[in-house]
């Protein structure tokens, strides 16, 4: 678990800075059924993020990336709030919207694994042209919805607690049970440790690197549900727009190798939670919304130097200067006789 | 080495790639003559280039990142930095062009180099730190102002509005030429040079450049900056173009780069590419817009969604086309 102090040591500066400037950040108090608090706003407005994070996490450990999270967010909430307002039942629209997002995963995977395109190009494709696509469906207006059922998703509560920290709670639980209770996860790991390899050693490659773009897209889909639900409207255009961003970021301040081949659920949640601190922050202790931007540049460059072995053997000067240039050399273990 | 045999001539299959862009260039440039009047103009081409040179210099210095197995999402906020900070600088202080102009290269160049540094020193993905650059780089815009900001110098006008008249009636803009001095440098230095063999190198394995003896770290440091550099002068060109510096200028370019230097041919991992698929990239980019604007009456969105189509045919066509020259 050493991996994840240093993320866990800024979640907790993070945390201390908005208690000095407003000592009442940790209360939570019940007000009419509901729980209410900051921490709790924050949880309930990241809970579209770590969505995202999460599907984004397990495609990255199998050493791809999805850069089309944002756009199918988007698609999710359109086709829903189209469907809703032409008077489509609630869960027919949900569930058709979860369908055509999870079609759009696998597209992406059947590019990636069978057609062989880089992760990083066959996503792009799904996201200049989901852009459209969500415009398409929405005719380039936004569209306004009043579904009291349909609020539920994102802006609802059950039993006191924001109903999209519930569903954040279902998919982590799912997730960490199929990939550290059964085989999948040793598996994505194996395949993005090295896709061939795994392949000669009877791993179905490529059927997993499909699985896994799909369940990115569907938790994508999720999250798009959420955001549209929250604010009662779908907007092609802006919603979900930079979230693959926020999300690869998440993904990378938890510990998770770009390069793929192993992953963390739990730095994962912790990355997102950081990046959504970090945002209520900002507002929080009133810096001008004009340098959001260059605050989260500083705190992003400062997580991740701090992160990176080789800053901190120069920077605390533990191995001295002569820092090896190649990626971290293994310890070796000396045996004496 | 492999060979694919046209009749007499064979090719070798390094070139493929950007003789398929190339020759869907062609197959693009026919289809519209045919379906629109006047289209099949000399002019249509260099109009592309007049409305895409900011994007060609960017372009050259992505596809040098890109050579190493890098990448820079910070180029579309440097761009919009750099427009943003000579707009200011010659609006407020009243700064001559001949001081913005090398100020802002060298902010560009520096971002690059720190960025660079930040890479190579350590051992923080590329995607990861060039994110925090693009973070960076349109927070500064915002801090500079969060309003567009107009251009008035009579030296900035004049460059913009300046027609170099060619043969038969076409013309180009001066920008047009120091897009394509800056492609025929950069092309020069990668074919020619120590640095750009250290470039492919790098990119090919950096393991194997490294047990080579070639200066890896250098090397990755140098290509940030030059794509720092190239899209701050890309920012400058923007500016002759839009006439305007604004924090919102070049959102997600990035990516258009990117599709660019990738339809051309260069492989994002690295180590294989050349300057002039990328200038077809940004040639065939350009041209889907043309054609877009030509057709009249499509909505923006499928704009975006024809640009997604029409990546994808590319990016398939390279891969079956690589896939058998490789057997």
């Amino acid at each position: 678990m050493r991996r994840l102090l240093w993320p866990v040591v800024v979640l907790v500066l993070l945390l201390a800075l908005n208690v000095f400037f407003t000592p009442s950040f940790f209360s939570i108090e019940v007000k009419d059924g509901h729980l209410y608090g900051s921490l709790i706003d924050i949880l309930r407005f990241g809970a579209p993020l770590i969505l995202v994070s999460l599907g984004m996490t397990l495609v990255i450990a199998t050493g791809g990336i999805d850069l089309s999270v944002g756009s199918v967010v988007a698609i999710s909430g359109a086709l829903a709030c189209l469907q809703i307002s032409q008077d489509t039942s609630v869960f027919t629209a949900v569930v058709s919207a979860l369908v055509l997002c999870v079609v759009l995963g696998a597209w992406n995977g059947f590019l990636v694994a069978a057609v062989g395109i880089q992760p990083i190009i066959a996503t792009l494709i799904l996201m200049v042209a989901g852009r459209g696509l969500a415009q398409l469906i929405t005719g380039g207006q936004i569209i306004t919805i009043n579904s009291p059922a349909y609020k539920v998703i994102g802006g609802g509560y059950w039993l006191t607690v924001p109903f999209g920290i519930l569903i954040v709670i279902a998919v982590l639980a799912i997730t960490a049970f199929l990939t550290r209770r059964l085989a999948l996860g040793m598996l994505l790991e194996s395949v993005g440790g090295n896709a061939e390899a795994s392949r000669l050693a009877g791993i179905r490659a490529r059927g997993i690197v499909i699985m896994v773009y799909a369940f990115a897209a569907l938790c994508a889909g999720v999250a798009g549900l959420m955001i549209s639900s929250n604010v009662s409207s779908a907007d092609g255009n802006n919603a979900g727009l930079w979230i693959e961003l926020d999300a690869i970021l998440a993904v990378v301040i938890g510990g998770t190798s770009l390069s793929g081949g192993r992953f963390s659920l739990s730095g994962t949640v912790l990355g997102a939670l950081i990046i959504q601190t970090l945002t209520t922050t900002i507002y929080s202790i009133g810096v001008p919304p004009e340098t959001t931007l260059l605050f989260k540049a500083l705190v992003v460059t400062a997580v991740c130097l701090i992160q990176s072995p080789s800053f901190r053997a120069k920077a605390f000067g533990r191995r001295g200067r002569t820092a090896p240039p190649s990626p971290a050399p293994e310890e070796k273990v000396r045996v004496t006789a | 080495m492999t060979t694919l045999t046209l009749g007499r001539a064979s090719i070798p299959a390094k070139y493929l790639p950007v003789l398929v862009t190339g020759c869907l260039f062609v197959a693009m440039f026919m289809v519209g003559g045919i379906r629109y009047e006047g289209f099949a103009t000399g002019q249509i081409i260099l109009n592309v280039f007049i409305d895409n040179a900011f994007l060609l210099v960017m372009a050259v210095g992505m596809t040098f990142v890109i050579l190493t197995g890098g990448i820079d999402l910070s180029v579309g906020s440097v761009v919009a930095l750099s427009t943003m900070i000579s707009a200011s600088l010659m609006a407020g202080p009243g700064w001559p062009p001949y001081l913005v102009v090398p100020l802002v290269l060298a902010i560009g160049s520096g971002l690059g180099l720190v960025m660079g540094y930040i890479v190579h020193a350590f051992d923080i993905q590329p995607f990861i730190v060039t994110l925090a650059g693009m973070f960076l780089a349109r927070g500064l815009c915002y801090t500079i102002g969060t309003d567009s900001i107009p251009i008035e110098d009579p030296t900035f006008t004049a460059f913009a509005q300046t027609r170099i008249d060619l043969f038969a009636d076409m013309w180009i803009s001066p920008s047009v030429i120091i897009a394509l001095v800056v492609v025929a440098v950069a092309a020069y230095v990668l074919r020619y040079t120590r640095f750009g063999r250290s470039v492919y190198a790098t990119g090919g394995s950096e393991q194997s450049a490294l047990l080579m003896g070639l200066p890896v770290g250098r090397t990755k440091i140098t290509v940030y900056t030059i794509s720092g550099f190239c899209s701050a002068l890309g920012g400058v060109l923007l500016s002759f173009y839009m006439l305007s510096g604004y924090g919102l200028h070049a959102v997600g370019m990035e990516l258009d780069v990117i599709a660019a230097v990738v339809i051309g041919g260069t492989l994002l991992t690295g180590g294989s590419g050349f300057l002039l698929g990328t200038v077809l990239g940004v040639l065939v980019l350009g041209l889907i817009q043309t054609i877009i604007s030509f057709e009249g009456t499509l909505s923006s969105w499928w704009t975006k969604i024809f640009i997604g189509l029409l990546l994808f045919v590319f990016i398939l066509l390279q891969r079956l086309f690589s896939a058998r020259s490789r057997r």
